[in-house]
């Protein structure tokens, strides 16, 4: 059987675009503060729930959230998993834990890396801060923050966490 | 079939690059409007539908996020197509149709600043023969206006003329994007991009979106006092294999034409989703509206904003026959290259 015969299982097409991203005018804002080290949520003018990292619109009532909310870096593990297998370009050497961190007066989470404990001793409901790099390391990301470590204070109940319409 | 109408229909301004504004932040002030304009909330809206290409923003499941820009809370009965939103409002009607929603609301979004158009629509045609080989969106246009320029079934003169009116009828839209007006020798100076078609020829990299309402007859006077009634709508597509299609005509257009019994309807006014000038005088002479102010608000040659132009089609022939009292009116949409899927929407206002 010649070459030109044998039968073919695949042939490769590879795909690359290039897209120029933009992370739209309200997500602009947020990152813009987060380079100067600031973390400010934003809040929805109808049902108030304050949204970090924002994207510009409060899904619940469809309206763009127009208020400026300054956060501090401080909240809760609100759910976390631990992470045994390797992510082929990743860094960081399993395990590790990955968690959803809500900020103090936050109504959504968001997912970072939890450090500077035994994994062991992570719980739903600790109390955590921000561990930031090196300021003049900062740049429009949240990788500003290194990862999130537990602090001296007492656990929350995240039960009590759940949005309530006023 | 249960009787539909129009009832609203709001545009973005279409914009050459929306820069820093996403995709949200572009919906959220069309649907705004129309909510305003009439006067009404998301909870007056039964069934919600939009489409955009994922493509378009290099995200999977990108459209997702779109439904930021709405109110989904109480929860939403919705639904999404991977088209232009005129297929969109194709499934809302038939989600009337079958009883399940009274009304609609449907938008379409895209920009298409931040990627490489051509690389994007490649990506639409077969994966096995024909998307390997990159064929770019204007090299299928040209391939059909050559066929129809050899086949005398168009003349050039028709193509320019086609360009020439575009710019001037941009005048009668205040969202469009082109609006400069051009003469024969700008026309023939301008280079060309893939012969016979040049720069003049092609729409415009055009970022927007757009946000119709659709009710039941029950509904729809809740809603305004004059409302658009959808009295057809058809879609039909051909081959996606370019060589067994026959360019030169469109035998599934054709068919709509039957099934809608457009033969013995004088259309007052027609808005067709022709992206590229050979496209006009090749649809004019095919749906026999060569005395039909057609594209009166210019069309896609003065702003052509992918997944929405379609619903746009739509949108114009209501705002044409709502403003200026007249009876018929043809819309028409398209996907896929050289006009290989076509919807045909016969809109009627009530005397």
């Amino acid at each position: 059987m010649s070459a030109e015969d044998t039968p073919k299982d695949y042939s490769e097409s590879p795909i690359n675009l290039e897209y120029f991203y933009t992370a739209g005018s309200a997500t602009t804002r947020f990152l813009n503060q987060v380079k100067e080290g600031n973390i400010v949520g934003q809040g929805c003018p109808k049902c108030k729930a304050v949204y970090v990292p924002p994207r510009g619109s409060c899904p619940r009532c469809g309206v763009a959230t127009d208020i400026e909310v300054p956060l501090t870096d401080k909240g809760c593990i609100e759910s976390f998993t631990v992470v045994h297998i390797p992510i082929p370009g990743n860094p960081i050497v399993p395990p590790y834990v990955c968690a959803m961190i809500r900020l103090d007066g936050a109504n959504i989470s968001f997912l970072h890396l939890i450090q500077d404990v035994d994994i062991e001793n992570i719980r739903i409901g600790m109390r955590i801060q921000a561990v930031w790099k090196p300021k003049e390391e900062w740049t429009h990301s949240l990788e500003n923050i290194k990862w999130f470590a537990p602090i001296d204070e007492p656990d929350v109940d995240v039960a009590t966490l759940r949005f309530q319409e006023s | 079939m249960k009787r539909v109408a129009i009832v609203g229909y709001a545009q973005h301004p279409i914009l050459k690059n929306a820069g820093a504004l996403n995709e949200v932040e572009l919906i959220m002030p069309v649907v705004h409007q129309l909510f305003n304009d009439l006067g009404i909330s998301q909870k007056d809206i039964d069934f919600t539908c939009s489409g955009s290409c994922d493509y378009l923003q290099g995200a999977a499941f990108a459209f997702v996020e779109g439904l930021s820009a709405i109110q989904t809370n109480p929860p939403i009965k919705e639904s999404h197509v991977e088209m232009d939103a005129a297929w969109a409002m194709y499934e809302s009607m038939l989600k009337i149709q079958m009883g399940d929603a009274e009304t609609a609301l449907i938008y379409g979004f895209g920009k298409s600043s931040p990627g490489d158009l051509d690389a994007i629509i490649s990506l639409q045609m077969d994966p096995y023969y024909i998307s390997p080989l990159w064929p770019d969106r204007v090299s299928l246009a040209a391939l059909q206006a050559r066929v129809l320029l050899d086949q005398n079934v168009i003349t050039s003169e028709q193509m320019l003329a086609s360009v020439i009116e575009a710019r001037a009828n941009s005048k009668n839209n205040t969202n469009a994007l082109i609006t400069d007006l051009i003469d024969e020798s700008d026309y023939l100076n301008n280079e060309m991009v893939s012969s016979p078609l040049n720069k003049l020829d092609c729409p415009p990299i055009s970022d927007g979106s757009s946000a119709m309402i659709i009710a039941s007859e029950e509904k729809a006077y809740e809603f305004t006092d004059h409302p658009i009634w959808i009295e057809g709508i058809d879609h039909r597509i051909e081959s996606s294999n370019l060589g067994s299609r026959n360019l030169a005509t469109s035998n599934t257009l054709q068919a709509s034409m039957n099934q809608l019994n457009l033969k013995n309807i004088k259309f007052d006014v027609a808005e067709l989703h022709t992206q590229f000038s050979h496209e006009l005088p090749f649809l004019k002479s095919l749906l026999n509206l060569q005395d039909v102010p057609t594209n009166l608000s210019g069309g896609p040659l003065v702003g052509n904003v992918m997944m929405c132009a379609g619903l746009d089609a739509i949108g114009k022939a209501y705002e044409s026959l709502k403003e200026n009292q007249l009876t018929h009116g043809l819309a028409h949409a398209t996907s896929g290259p050289c006009l290989q899927h076509n919807m045909l929407v016969h809109l009627e206002a009530q005397k």
